[in-house]
């Protein structure tokens, strides 16, 4: 589904990726973890098509198309999502509207018909209980007033509208409660299935108690540094990250490839 | 250009005459008294220059250039029905409470007030100067409050009282139904002059609605006048729509005397018109009042509009909100000029004065001009004015959600748009104003 090869990418002339390859495949969950700095979240930004950001060398296929020749909004038409780590507030647009435009853009762009209000209502009514939000928050301005737990939320319930085929969730474990954990964790799980793929990009392994990825891919300094299983992530958590620098500048230059 | 000028500023003079022999012994003499000395102030004054500070950003002179053709109450040919090209300004709230002015005449065929409460007088001015129950009322308080000695276009305007829309709302009465003044012009070079005095007795409490449009292209000229007097405790909510033709010049002045406690909530919305230009001037000379002064310019092409407002802080304990918002495209431009004065006297002020401006294009400008002055020492006060575009990061978000980015431009064009529009408590004009800010977009949004 995605084979990101020996991409580097940056922001203002400065170099941040230098060279990741990564392959994800359908059906499954991988989470890219790894210290401040290290390049996860302009990983997720390269990959829904941040403006910002350039990349200077390699590639990414995305279903074996050139998905760095996409707009972002089109990239969303074929199915990639990012939840970001700082979701956007959208004064004067209601929740409900925002949700609709979005799911109808994409029903256009599969040339299927667009549901009018009433029918998306019903819609967006069954997805909001993936995330257990109440019907108050679709007439609210987009993220507008929301506390940080109820953006991420939100978030995941334009994942549930959208059912992306490639979801990046950028740090969205950040700042929550362990309730609104249990609720955002829940919604992942839910939505994920052996029809599309999960990029976790996260700091901390506590999400990944509640969504258990296949394959934990570390990053330090703009490369991988380190990959495995599961395990991998708890064994950060008792060590923390430090110990990896050291390891990322020995093995700089080498790429491993996870399949 | 200053002969030709002249020359234009003799045609008004020469319908003024005709005015003024018209209505020599029909009224009382301090009308016409009245009249003739704002048309000599106004032959003093002219039309403002960019050299006038206050004028320094609009230039009006292709208004004295045209040769606007003023009509007389008694000039007017009474148009045929046209009803059904007025739906579309009207507004189903006020559909019994509305009084509409063709060219400047009310017209009793398209007006209905049967909403109104019995007590309510809504009536044309012309009626009121000459009725005896409310004659008095309206001497003490016609021209009182906006200054013909100061300004051009006020003095042109008293000069030609004569027509417009007198309401007075007796003590302690509630007017649910929205009363709406609805000014069409459509007539090519005429320049017309409405005016309205409104006067709410103790705790009265009604809405205005103050629409002007076009149901043509004509490039006619307004010059309005909207005098408001809330005495203790008495609430109106006032919406101003400008919706004049493309071609068309729009020059307005609201002077709002505030009471003891009262609550003023104004909101100016402009989309018409080539130029123009709007002064408000909020009066709180009593404690405990409390007002709104809120707007939303949208202009594109070579439009221009210009917003100078005044609030006036003058007694202790009175509290001001200023929002005003402003969406430009294509070259157009617009001005933003607020003061708020507070007074010696006027301890425990709060005054809250913000002015955003969207430009979506690089050719649009803006001039902005917050200014506070503050002579008490025991206030909360702020002021602020921003310009910018629409934000990067605002846009990709929408983008990453799969809407094309003409459509997320517009989306958050429109939000912004909506702080204003939102506050709106008419349904009709509320859906009305979206439609037509979607409609400039080119955008379409339901649910």
């Amino acid at each position: 589904m995605l084979e990101i090869k020996d991409l580097h990418a940056g922001i203002d002339g400065n170099e941040i990726l230098k060279g990741i390859n990564l392959t994800v495949k359908k059906g499954e969950i991988h989470a890219i973890m790894g210290p401040n700095g290290s390049g996860k979240s302009t990983l997720a930004k390269v990959l829904a098509g941040h403006p910002a950001y350039q990349v200077t060398k390699g590639e990414i296929l995305y279903e074996g198309k050139n998905l760095l020749a996409m707009a972002p909004d089109e990239r969303a038409r074929e199915g990639v999502f990012m939840a970001f780590q700082y979701p956007i507030e959208v004064p004067g647009v209601s929740n409900a509207q925002f949700l609709r435009l979005a799911y109808n853009e994409k029903r256009k762009h599969l040339g299927e018909e667009e549901l009018d209000p009433l029918e998306f209502k019903d819609l967006l009514k069954e997805r909001a209980k993936v995330v257990e939000m109440d019907a108050s928050f679709m007439t609210r301005s987009v993220n507008e007033g929301f506390s940080g737990g109820e953006k991420k939320r939100n978030e995941i319930l334009q994942m549930a509208v959208l059912e992306p085929k490639l979801a990046v969730l950028d740090e969205t474990d950040s700042g929550l409660d362990i309730d609104a954990l249990r609720i955002v964790a829940g919604g992942i799980n839910q939505l994920h299935s052996p029809e599309n793929a999960v990029i976790l990009v996260t700091h901390y392994q506590r999400l990944l108690d509640y969504v258990v990825p296949q394959y934990v891919h570390v990053l330090a300094n703009g490369r991988i540094a380190k990959e495995g299983g599961k395990e991998l992530a708890l064994e950060l958590e008792q060590k923390g990250y430090d110990w990896l620098k050291t390891t990322a500048t020995e093995t700089s230059g080498a790429t491993v490839r996870a399949s | 250009m200053v002969t030709e000028i002249t020359k234009l500023e003799n045609s008004y003079e020469e319908a003024f005459r005709t005015l003024q022999g018209r209505s020599k012994n029909s009224r009382g003499s301090w009308l016409p008294h009245l009249r003739e000395k704002a048309m000599e102030r106004f032959a003093e004054l002219g039309f403002p220059s960019v050299k006038d500070e206050e004028w320094k950003y609009t230039n009006v002179a292709p208004i004295a250039r045209i040769d606007f053709r003023p009509l007389l109450l008694a000039d007017a040919v009474a148009p045929g029905s046209d009803a059904n090209r007025l739906a579309d300004f009207t507004c189903a709230e006020a559909a019994q409470s509305q009084l509409v002015f063709v060219n400047g005449v009310l017209r009793g065929d398209l007006s209905s007030l049967t909403a109104l409460p019995e007590e309510v007088v809504a009536i044309d001015l012309s009626q009121a100067l000459t009725n005896p129950g409310y004659s008095e009322i309206a001497r003490e308080h016609l021209a009182r409050y906006a200054d013909y000695v100061a300004n051009g276009f006020t003095a042109l305007n008293t000069a030609f009282v004569d027509g417009g829309a007198f309401v007075y709302l007796p003590k302690s009465v509630t007017v649910k139904a929205p009363l709406h003044l609805l000014f069409i012009s459509d007539g090519n070079r005429l320049a017309t002059f409405p005016r309205v005095l409104i006067v709410a007795e103790e705790n009265a409490s009604a809405t205005l609605i103050e629409s002007y449009a076009s149901t043509s292209d004509a490039d006619y000229f307004t010059n309005a006048v909207v005098e408001v007097v809330l005495k203790d405790g008495a609430r109106l909510e006032h919406y101003k729509v400008q919706r004049e033709s493309a071609q068309a010049f729009h020059i307005a002045t609201t002077m709002a005397e505030l009471g003891p406690n009262t609550s003023y909530d104004a909101t100016a919305i402009t989309f018409g018109a080539a130029l123009s230009r709007h002064d408000i001037h909020v009066t709180m000379d009593h404690e405990g009042a409390e007002c709104w002064v809120d707007g939303l310019y949208l202009v594109t092409g070579n439009q221009h509009t210009d917003t100078h407002s005044v609030i006036d802080h003058r007694k202790p304990h009175c509290t001001s909100h200023q929002l005003y918002k402003g969406i430009l495209d294509g070259k157009s431009r617009a001005v933003f000029n607020g003061k708020i004065f507070v007074r010696h006297d006027a301890q425990k002020t709060d005054a809250l004065q913000t002015n955003k401006n969207l430009l979506l294009s690089n050719e649009a400008r803006v001039d902005t001009k917050p200014q506070l002055e503050i002579l008490a020492d025991d206030v909360k006060c702020a002021h602020g004015a921003a310009v910018g575009q629409i934000d990067q990061d605002e846009l990709f978000y929408l983008e990453t959600r799969g809407i094309h980015h003409d459509l997320a431009r517009n989306l958050l064009t429109y939000g912004f748009a909506e702080e204003v529009i939102g506050k709106i408590k008419i349904d009709s004009i509320r859906a009305e104003l979206d439609e037509a800010v979607l409609n400039r977009l080119n955008a379409r949004l339901e649910a």
